[in-house]
């Protein structure tokens, strides 16, 4: 498998506070890549700038063989067509139903104006999710769990090469977060997208993860296959891994 | 300045989201009916009562109605129709784009390559500058005839001489240049009250804080951008 997306010696501060420094890291096409780490160790941002949201201070990204950095406004407008982005806190408009909530991308992004065919696309995704005939609810109607998933559709409904999920068991309960986890895994293996998460999950993130990035300080302090990382000596990695576990055997 | 920029890109720029301009209007305008008519048929009998109890003493309470009717359409109305405007729906403008912000829904619009200022901000501009002057002619209608109830009816002043005073001194400038200030003053305010959404951050309690900004600077703006219009228009039409 070759490599979707390459992130090369990105810096990013905001102001004296450096939150990307030099981080280098390959998302891989068709498997899913965990991205775990402290609070506020910039994987957010991370995201952000890989589609193009924020400007990295230097360094590169290369989407295929394309470099996001240096494309224009209009050309990352392409570029974000290929990526779908479920949101930590689903990020719904709460002034849309469900059923407009997913169309806004057809019509907005695939230019897709028909009514009927909107229709049915939006249908065939809830049927896909498993929340079938939910079209005329608003998200304040939902559960925590019913928002992601339908916020996960959202971004799927465009066909996309890449889906990144920000933070998608935060705040669910732990059947409701292995609902989203069995989503991930689904959206994977039969929809072959190349998923990124980013997740303090760590125990689900071990499970349905091909491949695991630690970020510190800014860096990849430690990246591979689950077992690897397991295994790793880098002190801060072991602490955070050690804590996750032992958490779970309290 | 930026946001400006954006803002009138976005005026020339495709997709023309006109169902968003309709439901805006609609939101703004409609909806704004019942409280633009309280208020200038309030302040229409108001300045009636007070200007006739200033003008018998002089035996001219028949200029009530020109006065009530040119003060109207230069001022009062454009002025007090944007005023409430701004209360309702200036702070609604704030605070439903800043409860977008802080729930990332605006971020998501940017993943999905949507320009929040131009399907947020743009058509609510638009709107503004059409529903202003719009509700400031309601508004000038509904003035003139609460003083004319209060006149004729509650003051026992002649009516045909009441009228008579209010078509001689009442000319279209006067009420076009009012609906000019109304449509300038909507614009005002609609830039100044999605740009403040845009801004907002740190939860609930900053989206109630920036919606707070928002009416405050939009009303003293409308208020300044007001003698400045009225400086101008007195040296180019009065």
């Amino acid at each position: 498998m070759s490599a979707i997306i390459t992130v090369s010696d990105v810096h990013k501060a905001f102001g004296s506070l450096v939150v990307l420094n030099g981080i280098h890291v390959t998302f891989e096409e068709g498997k899913v890549t965990t991205v775990i780490g402290q609070s506020g160790t910039g994987k957010s941002v991370l995201f952000k700038t890989m589609i193009g949201i924020m400007k990295p201070d230097h360094g590169e990204i290369w989407y295929r063989d394309t470099s996001v950095t240096r494309l224009s406004d209009i050309e990352l407008i392409e570029l974000r067509r290929s990526f779908g982005y479920a949101f930590q806190g689903a990020a719904l408009f709460d002034s849309m139903t469900v059923g407009e909530n997913i169309a806004f991308p057809l019509r907005e992004v695939l230019g897709i104006r028909d009514r009927n065919e909107q229709r049915r696309r939006v249908s065939e995704m809830l049927e896909w999710i498993g929340l079938p005939g939910i079209e005329g609810k608003f998200p304040a109607e939902l559960s925590g769990g019913m928002r992601k998933r339908v916020g996960v559709a959202r971004s799927l409904v465009t066909k996309p090469d890449v889906l990144l999920f920000d933070e998608p068991t935060t705040g669910l309960d732990p059947v409701l977060g292995e609902t989203i986890n069995d989503l991930v895994v689904r959206v994977n293996k039969e929809l072959g997208l190349t998923c990124i998460l980013i997740t303090h999950d760590i125990q689900a993130s071990f499970r349905i993860s091909d491949k695991i990035a630690f970020l510190h300080e800014g860096r990849i302090a430690e990246e591979g296959p689950p077992k690897e990382v397991a295994e790793s000596n880098h002190p801060m990695v072991k602490k955070f891994i050690e804590n996750s576990f032992s958490l779970l055997e309290v | 300045m930026l946001y400006w920029g954006g803002t009138v890109r976005g005026l020339v720029r495709r997709p023309f989201r006109y169902w968003l301009i309709i439901e805006q209007i609609e939101h703004m305008g409609v909806k704004s009916v019942p409280i633009i008519a309280l208020s200038s048929m309030a302040i229409g009998m108001i300045f009636a009562l007070q200007m006739i109890a200033l003008l018998r003493p002089f035996q001219a309470e028949v200029i009530t109605g020109m006065a009530v009717a040119v003060s109207m359409a230069r001022e009062l109305a454009p002025v007090i129709t944007t005023l409430m405007l701004i209360a309702k729906n200036g702070s609604a403008m704030s605070a439903e784009i800043g409860t977008m912000n802080v729930t990332e829904q605006i971020d998501a619009m940017e993943t999905m390559s949507v320009d929040p200022v131009h399907y947020l901000a743009v058509p609510r501009i638009i709107a503004a500058v059409i529903v202003f002057p719009v509700l400031t002619l309601l508004a000038n209608v509904i003035g003139v005839v609460g003083s004319y109830i209060i006149g004729v009816y509650v003051m026992n002043v002649e009516s045909a001489a009441y009228l008579d005073q209010m078509f001689t001194g009442l000319t279209p400038i006067d009420v076009i240049s009012g609906l000019i200030k109304a449509a300038v003053m909507g614009y005002i305010v609609a830039l100044i009250c999605t740009y403040m959404g845009f801004k907002a951050e740190g939860g609930a309690q900053g989206v109630g804080n920036t919606s707070t900004t928002a009416v405050v600077t939009s009303s003293v703006a409308i208020l300044i951008a007001d003698y400045v219009m009225a400086s101008l228009m007195m040296g180019w039409y009065f």
